[in-house]
């Protein structure tokens, strides 16, 4: 599905990984990141993506296959040979060092002189807005500042790849919004190729060039954000990505790239079918909340209108969030903007829904 | 610890009770070793309190018993004996105990809990036992009688502390910190010495101590396996009992109980500075 190119700087090839010898972690992984990339593996925890990101920076071996970076095989090559960069979820910053020294370590132990070592320290904890903190010791440093650290001494050797595994987790919202736009800032005015791990979604969104949600040891989608989230390919992507809405059904027929689905309460509706092929295949009918309109004018021509009774009303401040019940679906979800002439439904209330139907997808049960 | 005003009557019976039994728990602890401090400072040749010492009389106490140590060549050589093997004997037990400490910290090492027990059965196994194993074994390969013996005889007797103090060190150490000094271009060795080791130093440390207190005060052992040439102050005091009750003895005694006092403030004044780094290390 995702095959690599020659022209990439780092490959999968075919790589599996096992830890007991029966069960596979990793299945026959083929990814090609390009140079300068910002690539986010996406999964949940025990989908394999730390694996995969240990086995790049070199602390694990692959059971099978090759890793490759810029064109050379590295499994045979120890991790501080490797010259990656990595950032670890709780930092690992030396706690005995000051953050100065710890900056300068890896200068250190390639042999760059003092004069040149002090500039370059300089430099990046300029780059990552911490100048002032470099006689500091990592404990005398908040969270925050702790990540920026982190981040300025893994680039400080100036690698050309640098990993990074759930480095914002331990960090309260604000702070994380704004060392994700931080993180990326610095990613692409140094041209570095990053590999970011993380389970959190919005996180992978706004961050990556192209997002590789892992399942199963598997990649199930390796997409840009708006592809992924507009456009997933499977149930697995659909439901990890953003908010869903599920109807579970029977393909009918599929004609002219339109299926056309008998849901389980008998009601018929056309979706656009990406993963099922075969009339009388269950399928399940993914639709975005924020894609549902109650509007009728709004709605165009092409448009399914279906039935839904109010359940419940949320109000989110930006947006209202609706339960409705939907084909005996009790869970589905409406997202409607908090606009001026917008309605506040009751719950109880009958309302007539609807949505185009090509961003009602039909996915494999 | 004060008594809450609602404390009942059992409870403050209770709450003095256990202060006299802390109390005398202390006292049967230290007074066997605090009642030599004023005997080594009797003018007579005798391990009794003499009439004037009771009184307080300045003429009933005098130096004499530390004199005899620091001039008669018998004591010199013994001191001279145990301060060249109690050294050399540490320096062995830290280098081999710390790196056996951290080899079976490692989760992929085979077999990691049987060998930690053989690494710590000679803290287990009676000493006697292991002094007459150790006497029949050096004698066939020739280090019975050697300054060497006894040195690779107390650093056996040592690794046990110097693995259980690094061992429990190692339990806080953060493995990504390892990773981050490889990751960061130091190869094993470097990351040893320049990130593991300044931070379970406490626990090499402490453990050495132990080691070095453990040769320092040994007898059994070196009675077996040394010869008159390795005689160590323990050796000598022992002989000094059955031969001549003299209470230089007692000095020697005394001077070792404040070597000792110093050693453990200087551990714990480490410690506590550890601690204060450790204590505020992230994660």
């Amino acid at each position: 599905m995702t095959t690599a190119s020659d022209t990439d700087f780092v490959v999968f090839d075919r790589v599996q990984k096992s830890y007991d010898g029966e069960t596979l972690v990793v299945k026959d992984l083929n990814l090609g990141i390009g140079r300068g990339e910002f690539l986010t593996m996406l999964g949940p925890s025990g989908s394999g993506k730390t694996t995969c990101l240990m086995m790049l920076a070199g602390f694990e071996t692959a059971t099978h296959g090759d890793i490759l970076l810029a064109g050379q095989p590295i499994n045979n090559i120890p991790p501080h040979k490797r010259g990656i960069g990595m950032v670890f979820q709780n930092y690992a910053l030396f706690p005995h060092m000051t953050v100065a020294e710890n900056l300068a370590f890896p200068l250190e132990v390639r042999n760059i002189g003092k004069s040149d070592r002090d500039a370059k320290v300089q430099r990046a904890l300029d780059m990552v807005q911490m100048g002032e903190f470099g006689g500091r010791r990592p404990a005398q440093l908040s969270g925050g500042q702790q990540q920026r650290i982190a981040l300025a001494r893994a680039l400080v050797f100036e690698p050309e790849l640098v990993l990074m595994d759930e480095p914002l987790g331990a960090l309260d919202k604000q702070l994380r919004e704004h060392m994700q736009f931080e993180i990326t800032r610095l990613a692409h005015e140094l041209g570095i190729t990053t590999v970011y791990v993380t389970h959190d979604q919005t996180e992978a969104l706004t961050m990556s060039d192209r997002v590789a949600v892992f399942d199963d040891g598997r990649i199930q989608q390796l997409a840009p954000p708006d592809e992924l989230y507009e456009q997933p390919q499977n149930s697995f992507v659909a439901q990890f990505i953003g908010e869903n809405n599920t109807l579970m059904g029977t393909v009918k027929e599929i004609n002219d790239g339109v299926a056309l689905v008998e849901l389980d309460d008998g009601e018929l509706i056309d979706a656009k079918p990406v993963n099922v092929s075969q009339p009388g295949e269950r399928t399940l009918i993914s639709i975005r909340p924020e894609r549902v309109e109650i509007n009728k004018d709004r709605l165009g021509e092409n448009a399914h209108t279906i039935h839904a009774e109010v359940l419940e009303f949320i109000y989110m401040g930006d947006i209202y969030r609706t339960r409705l019940r939907v084909a005996g679906n009790d869970d589905f979800v409406i997202k409607t903007r908090n606009a001026p002439d917008q309605r506040r439904l009751q719950p109880g209330e009958k309302i007539e829904i609807g949505w185009q139907p090509e961003d009602c997808r039909a996915l494999e049960a | 610890m004060d008594l809450p005003p609602y404390a009942t009557t059992g409870q403050r019976i209770w709450h003095y009770g256990f202060k006299v039994i802390c109390g005398l728990i202390f006292f049967f602890l230290i007074a066997p070793i605090m009642v030599i401090i004023p005997l080594s400072f009797n003018a007579e040749n005798f391990f009794t309190f003499t009439p004037g010492m009771l009184a307080f009389e300045s003429d009933a106490y005098s130096l004499k018993h530390y004199r005899d140590f620091f001039t008669n060549p018998d004591w010199q050589q013994a001191l001279s004996n145990s301060v060249k093997i109690a050294p050399m004997a540490t320096i062995l037990s830290v280098s081999l105990g710390t790196l056996a400490a951290v080899g079976l910290s490692q989760d992929h090492v085979p077999f990691r809990r049987a060998i930690m027990a053989i690494l710590i059965s000679p803290m287990i196994v009676p000493l006697i036992i292991s002094a007459a194993g150790m006497y029949f074994f050096y004698s066939r390969i020739g280090l019975q009688g050697t300054y060497m013996g006894v040195v690779l005889a107390h650093a056996a007797l040592g690794i046990p502390f110097v693995i259980i103090t690094v061992t429990a060190t190692l339990v806080g150490f953060d493995r990504s910190l390892t990773r981050a000094s490889a990751s960061l271009g130091a190869d094993p060795v470097k990351t040893f010495f320049r990130v593991q080791m300044p931070l379970i130093l406490p626990g090499v440390i402490s453990g050495g101590l132990f080691a070095f207190i453990t040769s320092f005060d040994e007898v059994v052992v070196v009675l077996f396996v040394g010869s008159a040439n390795q005689q160590t102050l323990p050796w000598q005091m022992f002989t000094g009992l059955r031969e001549q009750i003299s209470p230089t003895i007692l000095a020697v005694a005394t001077i070792l109980v404040a070597i000792s006092i110093a050693l453990l403030a200087t551990v714990e004044i480490l410690r506590r500075r550890s601690e204060r780094l450790r204590g505020m290390s992230p994660g």
